[in-house]
């Protein structure tokens, strides 16, 4: 919650044990998207207790801060993310995509409480989040709302259109994060359909861009929490997928590729 | 081409369709391929390396990917469009009615782990509600192979069609089913194989559950059962000459990896209450999905051979009552 806004160092250490848990648990279940866990971890570890208003006890307080996870197949992190915001015990983590488990492999609002949209298919959490930010405008209200997409999801048009629609309505209580690590599913984003230049669209398109290193706590507690303008904000957080574990760093195979038991030893010793 | 395969060897559809693709574009220069960041899940990295430049990759945007395919076809070229069918199929729907269908362009869309194969990954990720979706898209023509030849079949007949088509395939491990009950081996859209003879009873069956429902008819067979089981492999144009002679053993038993309503259990309980009024018990999927591998979503939903027999069971009841 705001009121107990963790500093930098604290905010890096939640990361650290959430990268180290969501490794355990694509290892234990022997599926998940690591390498888009591990980009994203210093992200939501900011967000989630560093800027985002909520109350785990209350997971519809109409008030709360929204943060819309848009790159779904990252679950690894952000169910971490939500345990350890004191949604749920530890111990649901332990059954991680296991049959009627309430951690499917891609998220769902209907089985967990702090999931905000059933993301999955690449491209519909900005377009929710931009009504979930126009709707705290109609209330009045100063809730913010937060998306994180990934880099080769802005590929996909509706990013575009629900860029166009939060600029109209001057929806400056959203902010759009994107994990800007440079590799999509099976190759490198360059190689597929180039975004760049990435800043340049977003201000054209009306927005206040801002680049941020997304591993540091501290430049993405001071971009994330730092007051809206007049129009809505687009923070390009540069990554890097398979953060932390220098096998799996910026290779496109750590996608959906799931450690041996040498490994993910390896890998748990160097999250150490 | 899988014959010699001992019976209890299993395939995984996908290395058919892209090897019958990697051959056919060999001589045929106008076959281009069209992804959306699928290049691996497609079985495609061998095209791309056979033909670079004839393997169009859009990024992750299914609509752009379905329009594109539509602009090939208008250009000359025949465009095979393959990616996970959930996507495919749900994101691109109305490029696939409006650019292909309703404009009669000459598209492949192929459906690559389709049904439930996603598993745990979840609702959005299974592809059940296909069948509903493009069933209601005439004329597109909807082929659902049951293994690596019924596979390789329908990639070559696709290629040679000039007219859309919808190829579901699966990445689920399956048995060479090899030839029919007349000892044939044939595949001809809008005609059902018969794949065991039978007079009690019809098990209709598409793609991954073919095997299955052959192995009701066997557990049946010692019951003292004779059923009939045909792989419904084109769910459009539906084989209904082979329906109605299912409705006249006087029992039929659908089964099939999608949504019954809409799906093959649908189009059957359309045909058969028109035309011909029938007991029918209908296995298959009737929702989302909890979380769940394969095998547990498969079990749950009856798809196993003992799941069919148990429906077939029903439905010679309800004949005999
Ligand atoms: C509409 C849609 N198309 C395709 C996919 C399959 N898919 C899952 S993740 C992924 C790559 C995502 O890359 P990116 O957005 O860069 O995410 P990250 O690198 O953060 O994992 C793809 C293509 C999907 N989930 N949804
Ligand atoms: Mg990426």
């Amino acid at each position: 919650m705001k009121d107990d806004i963790a500093t930098a160092e604290q905010i890096a250490e939640r990361a650290r044990w959430m990268r180290r848990r969501a490794m355990q648990m694509v290892h234990g279940k022997g599926l998940g998207h690591i390498g888009g866990d591990l980009s994203a971890a210093d992200i939501l570890a900011t967000l989630y207790f560093g800027v985002l208003n909520f109350d785990p006890a209350r997971p519809d307080w109409p008030e709360r801060d929204r943060f819309v996870m848009s790159k779904g197949h990252a679950t690894g992190v952000l169910y971490t993310a939500l345990c350890a915001a004191g949604y749920f015990e530890d111990e649901l983590l332990e059954s991680y995509m296991a049959p009627g488990s309430r951690l499917n492999g891609h998220p769902n609002r209907n089985y967990l409480p702090g999931v905000e949209a059933n993301t999955g298919p690449l491209g519909h959490g900005f377009p929710i989040a931009v009504g979930i930010a126009l709707a705290a405008k109609l209330d009045g209200s100063d809730r913010r709302t937060f998306v994180l997409t990934g880099d080769g999801e802005q590929q996909e048009g509706s990013n575009w259109e629900a860029a166009m629609v939060a600029a109209h309505n001057g929806l400056s209580n959203l902010t759009l994060i994107v994990d800007r690590n440079h590799l999509q599913q099976g190759a490198p984003t360059a190689e597929t359909t180039a975004l760049d230049p990435l800043d340049a669209k977003y201000a054209a398109f009306g927005w206040e861009v801002h680049e941020v290193d997304g591993h540091d706590p501290a430049a993405l507690l001071a971009r994330l929490g730092a007051p809206g303008t007049d129009r809505p904000r687009a923070i390009i957080a540069q990554t890097v997928k398979g953060k932390g574990v220098s096998f799996m760093e910026n290779l496109a195979k750590w996608h959906h590729g799931v450690p041996s038991d040498e490994e993910f030893a390896i890998a748990m010793k160097e999250l150490a | 081409m899988m014959d010699g395969a001992s019976p209890s060897s299993t395939f995984d559809c996908r290395k058919a369709w892209a090897a019958t693709l990697e051959e056919l574009a060999a001589s045929d220069p106008r076959i281009v391929a069209v992804v959306n960041d699928s290049v691996g899940s497609s079985n495609l990295a061998g095209f791309q390396k056979a033909f670079p430049e004839r393997l169009v990759n859009v990024g992750i945007a299914e609509q752009v990917m379905v329009g594109v395919g539509a602009g090939l076809a208008n250009g000359g070229k025949v465009p095979f469009v393959s990616a996970a069918s959930c996507f495919l199929t749900g994101r691109a729907l109305e490029q696939v009615k409006a650019d292909v269908v309703y404009s009669g362009y000459n598209v492949k869309l192929v459906g690559q782990s389709s049904g439930v194969a996603y598993g745990e990954l979840g609702a959005t990720h299974h592809s059940i509600e296909d069948f509903a979706w493009l069933r209601a898209l005439q004329p597109l023509t909807v082929i659902v192979p049951a293994d690596p030849w019924e596979t390789e079949a329908a990639v070559r007949w696709a290629a040679s069609h000039d007219g859309p088509v919808y190829l579901r395939l699966s990445r689920m491990q399956v048995p060479d089913l090899g030839p029919d009950a007349n000892g044939a081996r044939s595949f001809e859209p809008g005609k059902a194989r018969v794949m065991r003879e039978g007079a009690d009873a019809t098990i209709i069956a598409c793609g991954t559950t073919v095997h299955l429902a052959l192995e009701a008819a066997d557990s049946l067979a010692g019951e003292g059962h004779d059923v009939r089981v045909l792989s419904m492999h084109s769910l459009s144009p539906l084989d209904e000459t082979a329906v109605l002679a299912a409705a006249a053993t006087g029992a039929i038993v659908t089964a099939e990896e999608a949504l019954v309503s809409g799906g093959l259990g649908g189009a059957v309980a359309e045909l058969c209450a028109a035309h011909a009024p029938v007991p029918l018990e209908r296995v298959g999927f009737t929702g989302f999905q909890k979380t769940g591998d394969v095998a547990t979503l498969f079990a749950d939903a009856g798809l196993s051979g003992q799941g069919i027999a148990a429906a077939t069971r029903r439905a010679l009841s309800r004949k005999a009552g």
